[in-house]
């Protein structure tokens, strides 16, 4: 479309920053949990992951060292050491001895206490405090500081989240769940697809009727009948009636609708001139279907497992419904689930626990992308 | 964890085995049957016919079945036990109907799914054909299409762990680790906690789904203005059309068709929407929907399969119109074929 809208320079520059705008408004979030995730726990909470990169800065309290360590040096009496004893990964910018006025004076400064007495913390935490009278007492004076500590990033919370929490047998257990109920499908519906396509048979026209129809039907309604029948079976054979073969079928059920949809109408514009000739040759349905229409319908049988995988992976309700949630059973979005209700503020857990969730469906997407806006076109743009 | 890898995989190729061995042998079985080579003229064309009468149910069969079992059979069995009572076993009439519309949650989760319904669709469809207008016009409109696209792969709830963590509360004065608060903040305003704002926190859950789905609108609908013939813009361009009227008056009215395919698409998935309101607030803070209500009653006190069957039939009833405008639509287009 090469509408010259606008022509002018002013009006080319704001569709660019508009554009920059909703960009940044549609990764923004997503940015925010993968820097997170690599983030050190501590400092996830003691600044905004924006600004991850610059130092990150808390006010701490200390105690210096009780009078029992004082020395005496030309008349005064002196406490020296070091705040952070033998950590000195931080720096420190301001300090005070009140908790009302805790970065009163700069780092580096000589701090008058009154009373003969005088503090000088220094930027890595060595500190000197004099006083013209011993200092007594079995407690060391409080001092306050602000200290920032550099940027650290790591793949600790990786380990953590996939090795002790959980995550990495979620992972197993959402693949488990998602490639047989990926795969078992696209059979079943292209064969289907091809008879609605290109086969004569009576009640034709009523079963595309009813599987468009069956293509907005709320999963809600299925479930509790469903949940029913599964109980049912479970208990009339003594089998457990939550199992990954009841998931693969009811995925295999929720999915045939938009499966034999999406095929029907991509077969059904396959050159008649094709099938015809193969006819004449002697070919039967059966050998037209698979020498013939189904490499032909590479492209939209891609299309369609990239949908379902995704929508699979990332399904909810059927696992809570279908599955257990112990461990070998409980799929990555229930587990996340689960997380948020248990580790509700350890943002490190569930902010990488996120990101390994996510992390499948977005390499999918991204080295597939064109079959999945082409078939999210023939979906959606041919109902209308 | 090897066992359950190993019996993945052999599912995998059972399933995949099983599908081509029932297509291939009952197709092998209908041309023994029914010999169409090899025998003699008439008696050939009369298998044909017979074999043309079976194929197609062998090659619909196992789709009719399972779509029977899984969803067929299940709308009706929903239906019937929305009139009996929580264990299904006695007829109580409307008294669930009855019920719903007197429980102060579930009038609730009607209103909000109404608000749900009135500004995600809407929202989603504007800001995707804004989208899909301003980067066609940009060189670099095809890697800000992808990114903005990219949300539609992420689950609901890790989206809804994602928009969590933006919501994140920290007392006024503190260090906010949440964006919005964090921003709130800076401007000098109060932070809050979002998710449990009466009211308003219905709208910060529903910034989720339109994050997600706004990529969705805006390749369907920019693949719509790309098939808008080029004649039509360049005449309204050289009648002297400002860029606005070209888009209110040209290009929205020529792909009507397809804003109207977008805006259902969404309402449905916005009826059936649960993942982020069971993760953000499992309908606390009134905010409730009716999906989440209805799985909610599925386990509630060991389960309510009539009340559940209930809200479900009423989030069917909302669909119905849409199903049906669907089919003739479908109907129309493939009347001749």
């Amino acid at each position: 479309m090469a509408v010259s809208t606008g022509k002018s320079f002013a009006s080319r520059f704001g569709v660019h920053i508009a554009v920059f705008i909703f960009v940044a408004i549609w990764t923004v979030p997503t940015l925010g949990i993968l820097v997170s995730s690599l983030r050190d726990k501590d400092q996830i909470i003691a600044s905004g992951w924006w600004n991850s990169f610059a130092s990150s800065t808390q006010t701490e309290a200390g105690r210096l060292p009780p009078a029992s360590a004082q020395v005496e040096k030309d008349g005064k009496f002196v406490l020296e050491g070091n705040i952070f004893g033998d950590d000195p990964a931080r720096d420190i910018s301001a300090f005070g001895v009140k908790s009302a006025a805790p970065t009163q004076y700069p780092a580096g400064t000589t701090a008058d206490l009154g009373d003969g007495e005088t503090l000088q913390i220094n930027a890595d935490g060595s500190f000197v405090m004099t006083s013209t009278k011993p200092f007594e007492g079995e407690r060391g004076q409080r001092v306050y500081y602000a200290s920032s500590a550099p940027p650290k990033f790591t793949t600790d919370n990786y380990d953590t989240v996939l090795f002790s929490e959980g995550i990495g047998r979620s992972f197993m257990n959402s693949l488990t769940v998602t490639i047989p109920a990926t795969v078992i499908p696209i059979l079943i519906a292209a064969f289907a697809a091809y008879a609605l396509a290109w086969m004569r048979f009576p009640g034709r026209a009523l079963l595309i009727a009813v599987i468009i129809g069956l293509l907005v039907v709320p999963l809600q309604m299925s479930l509790i009948p469903l949940l029913k029948l599964y109980n049912g079976v479970g208990s009339f054979f003594g089998v457990p009636s939550k199992t990954y073969l009841g998931i693969w079928l009811a995925h295999t059920g929720f999915g045939l609708p938009f499966a034999i949809y999406l095929l029907r109408s991509y077969i059904a514009g396959l050159p008649r001139e094709i099938m015809e000739s193969a006819r004449i040759d002697g070919a039967s349905d059966f050998e037209i279907f698979v020498k013939i229409v189904l490499p032909l319908s590479f492209p939209v049988l891609a299309s369609f497992a990239i949908f379902q995988f995704l929508w699979v992976w990332n399904d909810l309700l059927v696992a809570m419904v279908f599955l257990g949630t112990e461990g070998d059973q409980i799929v990555l979005t229930a587990k996340l689930n689960a997380l948020l209700g248990s580790r509700g503020g350890d943002w490190e857990i569930l902010t990488t626990s996120a990101f390994i969730t996510i992390v499948v469906p977005l390499i999918v997407f991204f080295s597939l992308q064109r079959y999945f806006v082409r078939g999210l076109l023939a979906g959606s743009v041919k109902g209308g | 964890m090897a066992a359950q890898i190993f019996s993945a995989i052999f599912v995998i190729i059972a399933g995949v085995g099983g599908c081509v061995a029932y297509f291939w042998g009952a197709n092998r079985l209908v041309d023994i049957i029914f010999p169409s080579r090899g025998v003699a003229g008439a008696a050939a064309i009369d298998n044909l016919r017979r074999q043309g009468l079976i194929r197609p149910w062998l090659f619909v069969g196992p789709a009719m079945i399972i779509l029977t079992i899984y969803l067929i059979y299940p709308v009706v069995e929903t239906l019937r036990l929305s009139f009996l009572d929580r264990g299904g076993a006695n007829f109580v009439g409307f008294a669930n109907y009855e019920w719903a519309f007197g429980d102060r949650e579930f009038r609730s989760s009607i209103l909000n799914n109404i608000i749900w319904l009135a500004v995600v669709p809407a929202a989603c469809t504007f800001l995707g054909l804004i989208i899909a207008v301003l980067t066609d016009k940009i060189w670099w409109g095809t890697i800000a299409k992808s990114l903005i696209f990219l949300p539609l792969a992420i689950s609901f709830v890790g989206a809804s762990v994602i928009w969590k963590f933006i919501y994140e509360y920290r007392g006024a004065g503190q260090t906010q680790i949440g964006l919005l608060n964090a921003i709130i903040q800076y401007f000098g305003g109060q932070p809050q906690v979002w998710i449990s704002l009466p009211f308003w926190n219905n709208f910060f859950l529903m910034i989720i789904l339109i994050w997600i789905q706004t990529g969705f609108a805006m390749v369907i609908l920019s693949s719509a203005l790309r098939g808008i013939p080029e004649e039509t813009l360049e005449a309204a361009v050289i009648d002297g059309a400002n860029p606005f009227q070209i888009f209110w008056k040209i290009m929205v009215p020529q792909i009507w068709g397809t804003i109207a395919v977008v805006w259902t698409t969404i309402t449905i998935l916005v009826l059936k929407v649960f993942d982020i309101v069971l993760t953000m607030t499992n309908g606390q803070w009134n905010s409730q929907v009716l999906a989440n209500l209805m799985f909610d009653w599925m386990f509630r006190g060991g389960g309510d399969f009539g009340r559940g069957a209930t809200i479900a039939i009423i989030i069917m009833l909302a669909v119905i119109p849409i199903m049906v405008w669907n089919i003739r639509q479908a109907n129309k287009e493939t009347g001749g074929h």
